[in-house]
């Protein structure tokens, strides 16, 4: 058994296995560190993962279209970030609270809709997944070639976020509003800055890539639609904008570690140790868990998360 | 252009405390009609069905009470967390842990003697619950680790420890189902009404209800635990041990949740089965919240949303409503609660401002 462990078909398949289960979560992390930069936790993150998962399926099987069912995950995942804009920014509620509320409702909303289209069938209804497409040249790399570069198109999408992300909050005007937005609204006002517009649209463009990173789910990684499809990757990706002390690059570091242990999981079940699978499904959490009391106490939090923004009470 | 403006209001008087959650009430029932017309639900049928489900006779009347029961504990103890700001989120898993701990005992504890085996059962499920919830205070408390997400991801955890134990030593000798053997007739819950599933539990709900009131209003550790809820570094500064007292709240309410497990478990179930929880920890916060984070808000609010639970039941029956209704409704009422209570605070001006009027309108 040790020597599949250190087989090199086991340590290719383990690279693709690590990409893909990242996948989601890398989205998903890029998506709250944006909103979380400018001021706002969104705990609507894992219902909003799963809206996207069920609507991206949804409208999938029933345009025949992939990518239709992408864009419309997007599409509700704005508009749930509009609505926790409205509760959280404009009427300056707990964020706790109305992201949980978020997530609750979308929760519900998710099966409710997906019960309604298909009632509950013995055999659930399948799409056609996307394929796998390999890039040239790259791809033949002995050992790591096919693991990164034979992967969705998607992920190479989430691989191109990475610098996008870092060079808008770094280097460019907007994401110097964003950042002070974030650290001081007060300040960000003063100099013009339209604090409300510009959470709202962090938060809008945040929960478009929730919502990507759901339909990834239910249209790459599987390709039918369960209840347990998010199973807390939305959670997992709150942990990892901590992990990454809310950077893209080592939040998407963190999303690649987490991806890396729950491939291994999966990979480590199919050798058949003899212990229940459930040990090997919670070894993620638990490491997610570690690896948040390892750096908490080092987090510089951006320094007006979690405080509403009242005009009015300026100075307060 | 339309801009809201958030002005601070007197404070209002005592009776709006009770009025803010009833409309808030009315508000998520009215907005409740948007998925029940787009599921094709017959409107008033809907909602007479839901109520008639959970009220119209004497059976369903009685199940409404005992699908409230770990509702009420649930609710309290996110209740009990919020107010110390100790934001349990794992209400969940601390209910599973109760509800294992709980299994264990009332399967092999047959050398404990009958009449002791029960309360046993569950002080062992308040205790496993508690520390649970005693895992994630000790991290926020010494590491600085968000209570949020560690609550979050310790109820993915627990459902796995479950799993494997469901799957392993727990299993029951013969399945092949991941449950549990029963657990021993001294350890089930008296039932109290015949014909009905009518049990203890409910009482016992009611027991602690008041409890957590007497415990917030009349001693001293109620009032530490409201003053790290309310300032957490005034009350370090005050002479609170706010360490202590979060971990003390953190373990109640922990075992609040622990005990809605047992509930579950030693009333209704009898075996530990993997969906021995609904959800139940979840509903706890809009509970908790719909409740005002008062014991007697979250007991009102707690029997609410069992109506909805049991009666939803009965509706998807009679008008092809998907039962996740119950789901939708408690979403929506936990966002619609959240805009009424800053009503009570704050007066929302929705003021129509001409660009060229506001002084730098056209900046950003």
């Amino acid at each position: 058994m040790i020597r599949e462990i250190f087989n090199v078909s086991f340590f290719a398949g383990l690279i693709g296995a690590t990409m893909r289960m990242a996948t989601p979560i890398m989205f998903a992390t890029l998506g709250e560190i944006l909103s979380e930069r400018a001021g706002v936790l969104n705990l609507g993150i894992e219902g909003i993962m799963l809206m996207g998962a069920m609507t991206g399926f949804l409208v999938t099987l029933s345009s025949g279209f992939l990518w239709l069912g992408v864009l419309a995950a997007a599409l509700v995942g704005m508009a749930l970030a509009l609505l926790m804009a409205f509760l959280a920014v404009y009427l300056g509620l707990s964020q706790h609270v109305s992201g949980l509320g978020i997530t609750l409702f979308s929760t519900g909303l998710a099966m409710f809709v997906y019960r309604l289209h298909f009632g509950s069938p013995l055999v659930p209804p399948t799409v056609d997944p996307f394929p796998k497409v390999a890039i040239p040249l790259l791809s033949k790399i002995p050992l790591i070639g096919p693991g990164l570069f034979n992967q969705y198109l998607l992920t190479y999408v989430a691989w191109l976020l990475v610098p996008v992300l870092s060079l808008l909050l770094y280097k460019t005007q907007a994401g110097l509003k964003i950042r002070t937005v974030g650290e001081n609204p007060f300040a960000a006002d003063t100099v013009g800055v339209n604090v409300y517009r510009t959470r709202t649209l962090c938060l809008v463009a945040g929960g478009a890539l929730m919502g990507i990173g759901g339909s990834f789910l239910t249209l790459a990684h599987q390709n039918m639609f369960l209840i347990e499809v998010v199973g807390g990757r939305g959670w997992v990706s709150i942990a990892m904008v901590i992990f990454g002390n809310w950077d893209p690059l080592k939040g998407v570091l963190g999303a690649i570690i987490f991806g890396f242990l729950d491939g291994l999981q999966l990979r480590l079940q199919g050798l058949g140790f003899k212990v229940p699978f459930h040990i090997f499904l919670m070894i993620p959490y638990l490491m997610t868990i570690v690896v948040l009391v390892g750096v908490s106490r080092r987090a510089t939090v951006p320094a007006s998360l979690l405080k509403p923004y009242r005009r009015e009470e300026k100075g307060g | 252009m339309i801009r809201l403006m958030i002005v601070k209001r007197e404070p209002l008087p005592g009776w709006a405390r009770i009025v803010i959650p009833i409309a808030a009430i009315v508000v998520t029932l009215i907005l409740s009609a948007i998925p029940i017309l787009a599921a094709g639900g017959a409107l008033w049928k809907s909602y007479y069905f839901l109520f008639y489900g959970a009220l119209g006779t004497r059976f369903n009347l009685l199940e409404t009470f005992v699908k409230a029961s770990p509702l009420i504990f649930t609710g309290l103890a996110v209740a009990l967390a919020f107010r110390a700001k100790f934001w349990n989120i794992g209400a969940e898993g601390q209910l599973l842990a109760g509800a294992l701990v709980a299994t264990w005992i009332g399967i092999y504890g047959t050398w404990i003697p009958s009449f002791l085996l029960l309360p046993m059962v569950i002080a062992a499920g308040f205790f496993a619950g508690g520390f649970w919830a005693s895992i994630p205070a000790l991290f926020k408390t010494k590491l600085k680790v968000d209570d949020v997400v560690s609550t979050l991801l310790l109820n993915y955890v627990m459902v796995h420890i479950m799993g494997a134990l469901l799957f392993g030593p727990l299993q029951q000798p013969g399945s092949s189902w991941p449950r549990s053997s029963e657990i021993l007739q001294a350890a089930k819950y008296p039932l109290l009404l015949p014909r009905s599933r009518f049990h203890i539990g409910f009482l016992m709900g009611l027991a602690a209800v008041f409890l957590i009131w007497f415990l917030n209003t009349k001693t001293v550790f109620g009032y530490r635990s409201k003053a790290v809820g309310a300032n957490i570094r005034s009350a370090h500064f005050g002479g609170i041990n706010t360490t202590v007292v979060t971990l003390q709240t953190a373990v109640l309410s922990g075992g609040l949740a622990g005990l809605a497990g047992v509930g579950e478990l030693c009333a209704l179930q009898y075996r530990l089965i993997m969906d021995i929880s609904p959800g139940y920890g979840y509903s706890g916060i809009v509970i908790a919240m719909l409740g005002n984070l008062h014991p007697v808000g979250v007991l009102l609010s707690a029997l609410f949303f069992s109506v909805i639970i049991v009666g939803a039941q009965t509706m998807s029956r009679m008008t092809g409503v998907p039962t996740y209704i119950a789901e939708v409704i408690q979403g929506m009422a936990l966002m619609v609660m959240l805009v009424f209570l800053l009503l009570t605070e704050y007066r929302i001006r929705v003021l129509r401002v001409r660009p060229r009027m506001r002084a730098g309108g056209s900046r950003n």
